[in-house]
């Protein structure tokens, strides 16, 4: 249908995209190298002096590590309950299923503003103290979905006849639960895993109302910007925290298919 | 002997445990109840429960001279809301810089999903949905801080301007960082959905369309976009919702006069500490986004995703 001139059109409308999309993440990474702390263009020479500096600094690596802890216990929090949900879901048929379904991807429908905020003053009216646990709470409530999201999606796909055959051969629901339905799973529960921790290793919207006085990474970040302040570090942070977040993606992708990683898609 | 003897207690917990898998078997409720007493716990305790007290905090207001929140119900916070210009200035700012950026974002995605979908080669097109992807999932904050590196002073956009003799604009901290950044930010969300719906398209629909007539503008207009539509509809209601609900954006790349409602509320929560004027403001995005939600569905957009 489309003419040669049409053609080309579309493909340098689709260099130019991708140039768009692609030279403001270059452009930082690139600068996460400069050698200076003035941060103009041209960059005046290359080094990794600001990793190191990143490295040394107490705040980043404590705020590093929360960030990390905060990830997996998200993690496996999501895990359990978005497993245990998609499961209920994709075997019963009860009055309320879809209800449950819109529940469930409410916190990624919603602004993330107001997750962040109603989960605010439901910890201020229950008097609970922020902290850890509170953020982990709130990146459970947005991870959950996206585990949910891809092992209902792999569980639709296959076929019912397997389970019913392994019973049919005599395993018992647990035997039937580990040996069939689990392994054929496995794949999307490790890429829902590895979605939802690079979901909550670089959540900031939600976080910055559920955090109190604590720092994960991302509001480290956040806080030297706004500050104005150690920005040659920034540079070497944020090329750190693209990092965690592509490389899990790129492996759910690899282990699950591309497709996986869209339908989760994600609130920032 | 002593060996008879092991078995039978081994035989009989295996028996007891059989006994539990084959009755949550026999009974599929209390299966269903043991596997969603949990999430749902935590989503009607936690989430919804915070959802609530959100809508009741709204109503609440705050004493002015000791600053508690005085538990006593009004409308006062809305009133003051749906009153004031400054508020309804910020609203107005705030839906107005939501539909442009996702005009332009639909305006931008459909060729380049059109591409993919339909004249890229199968590998070209995996290639594509990566680099879809990257930027998806590539940290926020990062992509944010991107563009401010790129505004800033003698930065690499001065320094490409006057190497094309164009002088210089200064868009950092201005509405139209903002709405770059945003542009840039949600990008990823539209195309990916008009992707989808632009994949979908027979091929026959479109011969259908040429056979009767049609030229290629008028077959674009008349078959293909409407085709699109949910798609476009469907990634509307992310470019839409996440520029309602962002606060970080205007507050690192925009100027003092980029004031949207995320700001409100992240200011009245945190400087101000007017927890229940907060609550009011964040209602809403919540109400614009449940009006938007119909509109999108009337358009057939949750077909699409």
């Amino acid at each position: 249908m489309e003419s040669r001139p049409l053609r080309v059109a579309l493909r340098v409308w689709v260099a130019l995209v991708l140039a768009f999309l692609f030279i403001p993440i270059l452009l930082i990474v690139a600068y996460a190298f400069n050698r200076s702390n003035i941060e103009s263009w041209p960059m005046s020479g290359l080094s990794v002096h600001w990793f190191a500096v990143a490295w040394h600094d107490p705040q980043v690596r404590a705020a590093f590590w929360l960030s990390v802890r905060v990830g997996i216990f998200a993690t496996v929090l999501a895990l359990l309950l978005g497993t245990a949900v998609a499961y209920a879901l994709y075997q019963f048929r009860f009055f309320g299923r879809e209800a449950i379904s819109f529940l469930l991807v409410l916190p990624i429908a919603l602004p993330g503003i107001i997750t962040g905020i109603a989960l605010n003053s439901f910890f201020s009216f229950t008097g609970v103290q922020f902290g850890t646990l509170t953020i982990v709470a709130g990146h459970a409530t947005f991870c959950i979905v996206v585990v949910f999201n891809n092992l209902i999606a792999r569980l639709r796909r296959t076929p019912g006849s397997l389970a019913e055959a392994s019973m049919d051969l005599g395993a018992r629901g647990w035997q039937t639960l580990r040996y069939v339905t689990l392994p054929l799973s496995a794949t999307a529960l490790v890429s829902g895993a590895l979605l939802a921790f690079a979901l909550s290793f670089d959540e900031v919207i939600v976080t910055v109302f559920t955090a109190g006085a604590q720092n994960t990474l991302p509001l480290w970040i956040f806080g030297a910007i706004r500050l104005g302040q150690q920005l040659p570090e920034v540079n070497a942070v944020v090329t750190i925290v693209i990092l965690l977040t592509v490389v899990p993606v790129v492996l759910a992708a690899r282990i699950a298919g591309a497709g996986t990683v869209t339908r989760s898609a994600r609130n920032v | 002997m002593t060996q008879a003897a092991a078995p039978a207690p081994t035989a009989k917990t295996r028996y007891r445990r059989h006994s539990v898998s084959a009755a949550l078997w026999r009974r599929p409720w209390a299966r269903a109840t043991l596997l969603l007493t949990p999430p749902l716990a935590w989503f009607v305790l936690i989430y919804l429960a915070s959802l609530v007290i959100l809508l009741v905090t709204a109503f609440w207001q705050i004493n002015p001279f000791t600053t508690n929140v005085e538990r006593v119900w009004s409308l006062s916070n809305f009133t003051t809301i749906f009153t004031s210009p400054a508020y309804l200035t910020i609203i107005g700012r705030t839906v107005g810089m939501a539909a442009a950026v996702t005009v332009v974002d639909a305006v931008v995605a459909f060729p380049f999903a059109y591409y993919m979908a339909r004249v890229a080669s199968p590998r070209t097109r995996t290639a594509l949905f990566v680099a879809i992807l990257l930027p998806l999932w590539a940290s926020y904050l990062a992509k944010v801080y991107s563009w401010l590196v790129i505004f800033t002073h003698n930065g690499i956009l001065d320094w490409s301007l006057s190497r094309a003799g164009l002088g210089q604009v200064h868009l950092i901290y201005s509405n139209w960082a903002v709405f770059t950044v945003f542009c840039y930010l949600w990008l990823p969300f539209m195309i990916l959905p008009v992707y989808a719906a632009l994949e979908r398209v027979h091929q026959s629909q479109l011969e259908a369309s040429q056979d009767l007539g049609a030229r290629t503008w008028r077959t674009a207009r008349l078959v293909l976009l409407p085709l699109a539509l949910p798609g476009i509809a469907a990634g509307s209601i992310f470019t839409f919702s996440l520029t309602l609900g962002d606060y970080i954006t205007p507050l690192l790349v925009g100027g003092t006069s980029a004031n949207f409602i995320g700001n409100v509320i992240y200011t009245n929560v945190g400087i101000a500490n007017n927890l229940p004027f907060a609550a009011a403001m964040a209602l809403v995005p919540v109400i614009i986004m449940a009006i938007y939600l119909a509109c999108a569905r009337a358009l057939g957009a949750f077909e699409a995703v």
